[in-house]
């Protein structure tokens, strides 16, 4: 098991080459450079700022460009309902613990949990967190001046490398029979909705999965 | 633009928030413990395939998979998290090379 700074700094630096990313489309879609730095430092919620993003650069309603990125935030505020009883934050850290809940940052926590230490999932998210708030932004800023001559994400296959990190971190959960099937509905919903509901909301449909499953008399 | 910018953000904060304040007592009990542990997991699972197949008009397959695919037999091999990685975006970037 790599240690969790090593992780940390490798989620960091994949999703930092996101934020470059990020930075030189928002520009591009005619927002300013400190409106962009603003989305990654105040937003900091990858899918909801690339999606806001996209709806203005086409042309959209600013309405829809808002209401989509709280749409695509949903998520997180599950992530947050699930990590309030595992990490428990508590005075000033809860309003950065709030902020810093995102997939990756989840996903480390969960994948530390069953360690069953909670020491260590505490690690996992914050120092997780932190990273890819750093990375995230300094990229951003990298993209919005213009400066990122590092070429596509996708040219370094980094857009594999995102759900690979995110399969690995899922990975010592699966060994738990109820996980594993909740795992595998939660897929076959995500792919049946897709064609059916705009993008964003076949995750979310996954989240039902888990009501169905956890509410079930065993 | 300030606008979408700002309400945007304080949207999707309060959302974050929000899961961390809810009165600790509608959670308790052991159901609501099993929801809560399978949330994240079933999330992330769907999140990892969305990721990996999604196109601008519907599932697609391509390098990602490849990469990803890859990054599955690393992991049943028990390979350090850093190997299934790299892994993953060389299958994808080196595909993408040689097809073009």
């Amino acid at each position: 098991m790599a240690s969790i700074n090593t992780q940390a700094v490798t989620i960091g630096v994949a999703t930092g080459a996101y934020g470059i990313s990020f930075g030189a489309l928002a520009v591009g879609s005619g927002f300013s450079w400190p409106q962009t730095m603003a989305f990654s430092l105040l937003m900091f919620t990858g899918a909801s700022q690339f999606a806001a993003i996209a709806i203005i650069a086409t042309g959209g309603a600013p309405i829809a460009a808002v209401l989509t990125s709280w749409l695509l935030g949903i998520r997180n505020g599950l992530y947050a309902l699930s990590l309030s009883q595992l990490l428990k934050p508590r005075g000033w850290r809860l309003p950065i613990a709030a902020q810093l809940t995102i997939d990756e940052s989840t996903a480390m926590a969960i994948s530390h949990e069953e360690s069953n230490d909670s020491q260590s999932l505490r690690q996992a998210f914050w120092r997780t967190g932190i990273a890819v708030f750093l990375f995230w932004n300094v990229g951003t800023l990298i993209g919005a001046i213009g400066a990122g001559a590092v070429g596509d994400p996708t040219d370094w296959g980094l857009d594999a490398a995102a759900p690979a990190a995110l399969l690995a971190l899922l990975w010592p959960r699966l060994s738990d029979q109820t996980a594993r099937v909740a795992a595998l509905l939660a897929i076959a919903v995500a792919l049946v909705t897709t064609p059916l509901l705009p993008p964003g909301l076949p995750v979310l449909a996954s989240a039902l999965v888990a009501l169905f499953i956890g509410l079930r008399r065993s | 633009m300030w606008l979408v910018v700002l309400a945007g953000a304080i949207g999707c904060y309060l959302i974050k928030l929000l899961g961390y304040v809810i009165p600790q007592g509608w959670l308790s009990g052991e159901r609501f413990t099993k929801v809560n542990t399978l949330l994240p997991i079933a999330l992330l699972s769907s999140l990892v395939v969305v990721l990996t197949v999604s196109g601008d008009a519907g599932p697609v397959i391509d390098a990602r998979l490849a990469g990803v695919a890859v990054a599955a037999v690393l992991l049943m091999l028990r390979a350090p998290f850093l190997v299934v990685v790299i892994a993953a975006a060389a299958t994808a970037a080196l595909l993408r090379l040689v097809v073009g």
